[in-house]
């Protein structure tokens, strides 16, 4: 795959755009998502449940495979030295098969905190058919240089 | 309708605030499998998770994805000699019952992430409720905010993350 290489601090200003991820939703997406968090609830896997007993459209993608994708879609951005941090979510909307998810991400701060740590503050968007699903605020380390790694930073040196 | 302080607590209540409740183990240590099957559900290519050499030098060694944190204590679907299982976040159902508060949502989840958790790792979680709002009415209905942080340590004390979670229990209007 393509992935940028170690994204350093320098190259990062507020206002940037993260580079969009689009997926295209399937019932194997829900399914595999929801059996990878140990998630046995009948509302991601069982169609009949969720359609006659929930009343929803479908099966739909749970909290914690939405968060693996925000993980995956920001360290897609920083490369592997990107060390999340925090991450606040809001959900708002569901996300079905058939669905075809965007997300998309802008930086709104970017610091070195007094440890030395970069910073990155980004609010990615989880959109179908531009109406926002979910909301995700994250706070995700940044090397300062090509020789600092966020990775090696522990205790106090380590401010999420 | 009156607004009711958090002093007008019951006792019993107020008295759990910053207290640990349910400290529990993980049913089993942390493994790369699910790191992989996670990987692969959201096409996660990071090598930091699948070539060694890239962990070794990035971070001493395989590290799981910062966002499995919660994968780790969902409880088996099926255990021998079970009869019960513990509800995630027994705390949030607890403080329903206690103040007679029917439905509930969750309104917020911040997650924070500390040490690396690590396969081979034993994780132990515990609940501590940190805050309840005096009486609010909102749109759906009439009752409190909470906070309950969930917070995660490895089998060496050292803290790898903490979920905080904002609940709202509430009467629906009229009910």
């Amino acid at each position: 795959m393509t992935r940028a290489a170690d994204l350093t601090l320098d190259r990062v200003q507020t206002g940037d755009v993260v580079p969009e991820l689009a997926h295209d939703v399937t019932a194997t997406t829900i399914v595999l998502g929801a059996l990878a968090s140990r998630d046995t609830r009948p509302m991601h896997h069982d169609h009949d449940f969720a359609v006659n007993r929930n009343g929803i459209r479908d099966i739909f993608m749970n909290t914690p495979n939405q968060a693996a994708w925000f993980e995956r879609y920001l360290t897609d951005w920083t490369g592997p030295k990107g060390r999340l941090g925090r991450m606040k979510f809001r959900m708002r909307e569901s996300v079905f098969p058939g669905d075809t998810m965007v997300l998309r991400g802008t930086v709104e701060r970017v610091e070195v905190d007094a440890t030395g740590c970069g910073w990155a503050e980004v609010e990615v968007a989880l959109t179908v058919d531009d109406v926002v699903c979910t909301t995700c605020t994250a706070r995700i380390a940044v090397p300062t240089g090509p020789d600092d790694n966020p990775w090696r930073r522990r205790g106090d040196d380590w401010r999420p | 309708m009156s607004t009711i302080e958090t002093t007008d607590l019951p006792d019993d209540v107020t008295a759990l605030i910053d207290v640990v409740q349910y400290e529990e183990r993980g049913e089993f240590p942390v493994e790369r499998g699910y790191v992989w099957t996670t990987c692969a559900s959201v096409e996660n290519g990071n090598p930091l998770f699948w070539d060694d050499d890239t962990a070794a030098a990035l971070t001493d060694g395989p590290i799981t994805p910062p966002t499995m944190l919660s994968v780790w204590f969902r409880p088996h679907h099926w255990a021998p000699g079970r009869t019960k299982v513990a509800l995630p976040l027994q705390v949030h159902f607890d403080l329903k019952e206690r103040l007679e508060l029917p439905e509930a949502v969750m309104t917020d989840n911040t997650i924070t992430f500390y040490d690396p958790v690590r396969p081979g790792d034993v994780i132990t979680s515990s609940q501590i409720l940190r805050s309840i709002s005096p009486v609010k009415t909102t749109k759906v209905g009439t009752g409190r905010f909470w906070v309950i942080d969930v917070e995660y340590r490895n089998q060496d004390g050292a803290l790898v993350g903490v979920e905080t979670y904002t609940g709202y229990g509430y009467r629906k209007a009229g009910a």
